[in-house]
């Protein structure tokens, strides 16, 4: 780190996420406004999208739940349905755990709260950059990141609930997230055992969409991982 | 939608609690106990590994088309994935991929 950020490291490390946070407003937006439209259009009253928003914070579940919702689906498979595309984020926080873990339980906890597909992506990137980073400045990093985008997400989502269905379908809404997706996907494809990972997790993918929500994506990550660490051995051996 | 009031709460409620719990649970129960190197090593490939997957169906059968593959939408994926490559850069990517996306769609709603 340079030497002007030793004075109040937790401070600039702060305002360093802050500022990488910031470019996902734009990613988070349209996503939110959709949120309020659809969950809006499916008859849920203000204060149920809302609670969603806040509360569940996680989009993809959001509007799995939703979907499900609308299919007058059992109680149970709207929750499993939900908590399956969710399941990713226990290896989200399980991968921060060795620069997270001696962090105060109270701020693992809202760090937790915070651990949504966006905040995880940059933080984790961040932190394999940084390994010089304290524990201290990571957590506050996180915190910076997830503050420019956490409040959009509230307001944006009250939006697309007063905007209803003013929205035309021509906006496409719903490919700014597969958009945004690949945008994070394409930097991380930074070496064979990267890009097999990839490709696994694609193919098993497709080969298991028939199945639950969530199941197969589960499913496909595993193998993916398995691939991705397999891959890396082999290209050690070789080199 | 056939929920009741307390129906609708209560999912939201298990939902919220459930999906913290999730996000909790190694970061709040391991701490800072050390994880063996493998583990490790499988979660380093956790975003290349869920991402791709999560993303691929809704690429190439987009539920606003019924399903159906729709070519402005692979352009503007493939546009997506080649900046981003090119440029490391997520936000170039994301925008070079939704300048595509409307141009597709705006001339498929012109031919």
């Amino acid at each position: 780190m340079p030497t002007s950020t030793e004075k109040e490291p937790a401070k600039s490390a702060y305002w360093a996420g802050v500022r990488d946070g910031a470019p996902f407003i734009l990613v988070v937006v349209p996503f939110a406004v959709l949120f309020g439209v659809v969950a809006t259009d499916a008859g849920l009253t203000l204060a149920q999208a809302m609670g969603f928003t806040v509360l569940v914070i996680a989009g993809a579940a959001q509007f799995a739940a939703l979907q499900m919702m609308v299919e007058n689906a059992a109680l149970p498979m709207v929750l499993l349905a939900a908590l399956a595309v969710n399941l990713r984020m226990a290896m989200y926080s399980a991968s921060l755990v060795p620069y997270l873990g001696p962090a105060p339980l109270w701020k693992r906890a809202l760090v937790a709260y915070l651990n949504f597909d966006q905040t995880y992506m940059v933080a984790v990137t961040r932190y394999e950059a940084r390994p010089e980073m304290s524990v201290d400045d990571r957590v506050w990093y996180f915190f910076g990141v997830a503050t420019p985008i956490v409040p959009f997400w509230y307001t944006m989502t009250l939006v697309g609930i007063l905007a209803g269905t003013a929205i035309p379908d021509a906006w496409a809404l719903d490919f700014i997230l597969p958009i945004a997706f690949l945008a994070m996907v394409a930097p991380m494809l930074k070496s064979l055992a990267h890009v097999a990972a990839a490709a696994m997790s694609i193919f098993v993918a497709l080969a298991l969409n028939g199945l639950p929500s969530g199941t197969g994506l589960l499913i496909a990550a595993f193998a993916a991982m398995i691939t991705g660490v397999v891959v890396e051995i082999w290209q050690e051996r070789r080199a | 939608m056939n929920y009741s009031t307390t129906q609708i709460w209560l999912i939201i409620g298990v939902l919220a609690v459930g999906t913290f719990l999730i996000r909790f649970s190694f970061l709040g129960l391991i701490g800072d106990r050390p994880m063996p190197p493998l583990v490790l090593r499988l979660l380093r490939f956790t975003p290349v590994a869920v991402l791709p997957g999560m993303v691929a169906p809704l690429v190439l059968w987009p539920a606003a088309t019924g399903g159906e593959p729709d070519l402005a939408r692979l352009i503007a994926a493939a546009t997506t994935l080649a900046v981003g490559l090119w440029s490391r850069n997520v936000l170039w990517g994301m925008i070079s991929g939704a300048v595509v996306l409307y141009a597709g769609l705006g001339l498929t709603a012109l031919l």
